[in-house]
């Protein structure tokens, strides 16, 4: 599965409760949608640490790197980047 | 304008005549002076008049926490309306309540929630929507631009006619029985509970106010309001999801004060363990909404270096009750202090006497900040506002069990409803449990509060599934999603099969607890 997929599928299930694709636009933001709060936020964190052994540092939870799809991927692949 | 405020707009207005280039207003990427905010609101009132808002007509502000919410809190009190801010998590079966409940004239939002109101506003015809929206095209369909509709007002208020006796805003609150409570709060009970919460916090021009705290609630309002009042400036932020953003800012603008609930300040504590967190600038540090527990306190101290450690205790419907002077924090650390200037706390048996020194009784309050009662429900007001001293006078009857010591401070003791507090926000099992039952898979649902280190107490539902359905836990959740804020959606769902009931045959919190007891200690 890509990362894309993975965290797509990650988000609706654990934020939507729904395996409907039509659910989130990749570039939908999670704050404005009220798609997640704050400790959704810490899960989100802790998820991708996980599912890609990557470390997300306190000054990196920005809304930039966590707020969409598409941002978490950009986010994700540039820290696979550094540690490879 | 009188030379003392009499009404809440007033406060703005005198802070203005005084100070108006002082910043007022710090939030994303706006800065506004307390000249502009006076501009826009009174663009506001002027639109509304216009669009034949009268004195004592609601207006519901559905809007995120940002300038546009504060500043139209203003505007609507200077139309003379009644202001309703409407959390913008809420979904659109509790908005249509509480659109329709409030009778609203307009409805002031943002284009990007139109997903949420859109489908409301078509079954409510006689509502006007003025709503922000960067394009035209965006615009829903019933829809007025707001910053159209602003631009070719003038910035003098228009005329005023209100009174103290006037109601200034609907309050909604989660109530036990599910259905949201709106509690009228008149300009008087506002006014005067901000003056007594600005003598004893001591806020002054030179103050630097932050909140995340969301203005439809009690406490994140009245940072607005207190910062209005004594001329300071108000930091706010949208929420705290993102945390390293939320602190830069603080630094950045160097704020003495900062409100917030013991969840913000458990997650605070877990950052200084990692990586310390300082913020030397504050002077002012206050609790409220949920108990703060005693050993935060040390952790607290050095985050906050130079801050007094203010804990407070209040309820909507008279928005604050209790406070502990700073100097008492680690004194009396699990005291919430005594009544706010102005005010005094009883406590009463269930003859409405007095109890015995030392013992435990029901809190009531009793002062000019009393509520006027709940919206269109008399019989609800009648269960919390009593007789009081005088003819004509009412106590309010707080949920809360409570003990005083011999100098007279008060202690929490427990709660007297089922409302869970998760996160310092009022849930109601029943609100929860209705959700649920929306599911036709589900045969009994029980939403309880169960303890969580960083919630305080965490919303957990205890479902059976009717005999030969299948149901998951995910579907559960996906219901509530739907219905609930996210605060209020269940951490925790557990499917089972039967669920303990009194002899009586009722379905009883207190056996489900006892009898999953190890169930829950595994949860948290």
């Amino acid at each position: 599965m890509s990362i894309k997929q993975t965290i797509r599928r990650y988000v609706l299930e654990n934020f939507l409760f729904t395996d409907d694709e039509a659910a989130l636009q990749d570039d939908d933001s999670f704050l404005a949608g009220g798609i997640i709060d704050s400790t959704g936020v810490l899960e989100i964190m802790l998820f991708i640490e996980e599912a890609f052994d990557i470390k997300v540092e306190d000054d990196e939870m920005l809304p930039e790197h966590l707020d969409s799809i598409k941002n978490l991927v950009t986010f994700i692949q540039r820290k696979q980047a550094v540690s490879a | 304008m009188s030379t003392v405020p009499r009404l809440l707009q007033e406060t703005l207005l005198a802070t203005v005549s005084r100070s108006p280039e002082r910043t007022a207003l710090v939030a994303g990427d706006a800065r506004l002076s307390y000249r502009e905010v006076a501009d826009c609101a009174c663009r506001l009132a002027q639109a509304l008049r216009v669009r034949g808002v009268q004195r004592g007509e609601r207006v519901v502000v559905f809007m995120d926490n940002g300038w546009q919410c504060a500043v139209s809190i203003f505007g609507v009190l200077l139309a003379g309306g009644v202001f309703v801010i409407v959390n913008t998590q809420t979904k659109h079966d509790k908005l249509a309540f509480i659109l329709r409940d409030a009778g609203a004239r307009v409805l002031l939002s943002e284009s990007h929630l139109a997903r949420v109101f859109g489908p409301v506003v078509e079954q409510l015809p006689t509502l006007q929507v003025l709503c922000t929206a960067a394009k035209a095209e965006v615009l829903p369909a019933n829809g007025e631009n707001l910053d159209a509709a602003l631009a070719d007002q003038p910035t003098t208020p228009p005329p005023q006619f209100g009174i103290p006796l006037d109601l200034a805003a609907l309050l909604y609150t989660s109530g036990t029985t599910g259905e949201p409570k709106g509690v009228m709060h008149t300009q008087q009970s506002l006014l005067f509970v901000l003056d007594s919460i600005n003598e004893y916090l001591g806020f002054s021009e030179d103050d630097r106010l932050f909140s995340a705290l969301p203005l439809n609630f009690g406490y994140g309002l009245f940072q607005w309001f207190s910062a209005v009042r004594a001329g300071a400036t108000l930091v706010l932020e949208r929420s705290f999801v993102y945390p390293a953003q939320v602190f830069k800012r603080m630094c950045d603008e160097a704020v003495t004060s900062f409100a917030s609930v013991p969840t913000v300040y458990a997650m605070m504590l877990a950052q200084d363990a990692k990586q310390p967190l300082r913020f030397p600038s504050v002077r002012l540090l206050t609790n409220a909404a949920a108990a703060l527990p005693v050993e935060f306190i040390p952790g607290l101290r050095r985050i906050f270096p130079n801050a007094g450690l203010c804990k407070m205790y209040g309820q909507t419907e008279c928005i604050r009750s209790a406070y502990l002077e700073p100097t008492l924090a680690e004194v009396k650390p699990e005291s919430v202090g005594r009544a706010i200037p102005g005010t005094e706390l009883l406590l009463l048996d269930e003859n409405r006497r007095p109890v015995v020194s030392g013992a435990v009784g029901t809190l009531y309050v009793r002062g000019p900040h009393v509520m006027r009662g709940y919206w269109n429900q008399p019989e609800k007001t009648a269960e919390v506002l009593v007789p009081g001293l005088l003819p004509g006078e009412f106590l309010l009857k707080s949920g809360d069990l409570f003990r005083q010591d011999a100098e007279g401070d008060f202690y929490f003791v427990a709660r007297s409803d089922e409302i869970i507090k998760s996160r310092g926000e009022k849930v109601s099992p029943a609100e929860v449990e209705n959700a649920i039952y929306s599911l036709p898979t589900v045969r009994e649902a029980v939403v309880t509060g169960v303890p969580d280190p960083l919630l305080g107490e965490a919303v957990c539902a205890f479902v059976t599934p009717r005999e030969g359905e299948s149901l998951t836990v995910q579907q559960i959740k996906r219901v509530c999603s739907e219905h609930l804020e996210n605060y209020m959606v269940p951490k925790h769902v557990l499917l089972v099969s039967e669920l303990p009931r009194t002899e009586n045959g009722k379905l009883s919190r207190k056996l489900i607890l006892e009898r999953y007891a190890a169930l829950i200690t595994e949860l948290a």
